[in-house]
């Protein structure tokens, strides 16, 4: 399996609220409203680190859960985030909103 | 030459709205008596305006009549667009061309897109909502088509000044925000009152069987307001703008859930 790096956009809108992360996708307006588990994927995504290595750092120090279960699902949700813009997803580090 | 030109400068008229004025300039006097009619109340002779619009009158040239609005802004140039009309404005020159027929809704869509984009740049927006003062405060009840917004204005006591049945008004000034009346009417077709007050509270519609009040916690109250703001341009500063404007109103007044059976006890809560 190869390695998936995030990063935030840093031209979306984002705020925490009560526990809660809302953003808005410049792009079509979309609110999203990211529960804890993702708030922590947004949060980590700093476009450095390799996906698993988030998931194993900050979701399953967190949650009990199956590392590989939680993967899949982080990926799904990055790939869904990515698509509005929110997210930038690459196979290679992400800087500054570029992969190289 | 000096009578056409004469003639030419009495061919305009100036719409104020929540303090922003903007001119329309129209070579049909026919127009301009609608444009009277229609902004009655909101007529200003008086205020300098901010947007000046040229007004050509025959179909907008777009190529599907049934098209969505479309906003979006390039090299300080917005364009919008809409299967009736399409209108081009650069802030900057404070100038910008509208082509529609003649018809009050195109050039009412217009002043609305461009409301909300002054505004946007201002911490306000404009909001699917309708409002109204009491005991010198603004009250805004929010809600999608059938939530209420008609069904409370109609119900409101004599000591209430309507500002709107369907679009509110909503600009920040200093630490708090001020609603102001606008011509935008929903189904009471009755222009509100052009006056405005400080933004007391936010009540989201939800008719029921009792009437009853919850605060909502500030999440929940800006991810309600949010989708209740009118917005329309693809624009991501903006957007953006829009979006924190929503979580500093939360921040600083009061937003409730209002669950009200539609007769006037209702406004027994509303002080």
């Amino acid at each position: 399996m190869t390695n998936l790096y995030v990063a935030r956009n840093p031209r979306v809108a984002a705020r925490s609220l009560d526990g809660e992360m809302m953003i808005m996708s410049g792009r079509d307006s979309t609110l999203f409203t990211l529960n804890k588990t993702a708030t922590l994927l947004w949060q980590a995504a700093d476009g450095a680190t390799p996906l698993d290595q988030i998931i194993e750092q900050r979701i399953c120090t967190e949650y009990e859960v199956d590392a590989g279960e939680a993967l899949r699902d982080a990926e799904s949700l990055a790939r869904d985030l990515a698509s509005h813009g929110i997210l930038q997803i690459s196979e290679e580090p992400i800087v500054r909103g570029e992969s190289k | 030459m000096s009578e056409l030109i004469t003639e030419v400068e009495r061919l305009g008229l100036i719409i104020e709205i929540g303090g922003v004025a903007v001119r329309v300039h129209t070579t049909c006097p026919d127009f301009l008596h609608m444009l009277e009619e229609r902004y009655a109340g909101y007529i200003s002779s008086g205020a300098a305006p901010e947007i000046q619009f040229d007004v050509e009158l025959g179909p907008p040239g777009n190529a599907d009549p049934h098209a969505d609005v479309h906003v979006s802004q390039r090299n300080g140039r917005w364009t919008l667009t809409r299967g009736d009309f399409r209108a081009e404005w650069e802030p900057i020159q404070r100038h910008g061309l509208i082509r529609s027929r003649a018809n009050p809704y195109s050039i009412d869509s217009v002043l609305r897109i461009v409301h909300t984009l002054v505004l946007a740049k201002q911490g306000g927006f404009l909001l699917h909502a309708a409002s109204a003062i009491r005991n010198g405060r603004a009250f805004l009840f929010a809600g999608v088509s059938e939530a209420g917004k008609t069904t409370i204005s109609r119900l409101a006591p004599s000591d209430v000044t309507l500002l709107t049945d369907e679009i509110s008004y909503v600009r920040r000034l200093g630490d708090g925000y001020v609603a102001f009346g606008t011509p935008f009417t929903g189904e009471l077709a009755q222009l509100g009152e052009n006056v405005s007050a400080p933004v007391a509270a936010l009540y989201l519609l939800a008719k029921g069987s009792e009437n009853r009040m919850e605060p909502l916690p500030d999440g929940e109250a800006a991810r309600s307001l949010l989708a209740n703001v009118l917005f329309f341009a693809n624009d991501e500063e903006l957007v953006q703008e829009v979006f924190h404007s929503a979580f500093e109103f939360v921040s600083r007044v009061r937003v409730f859930r209002l669950t009200f059976f539609p007769d006037a006890r209702i406004w027994e809560l509303i002080r």
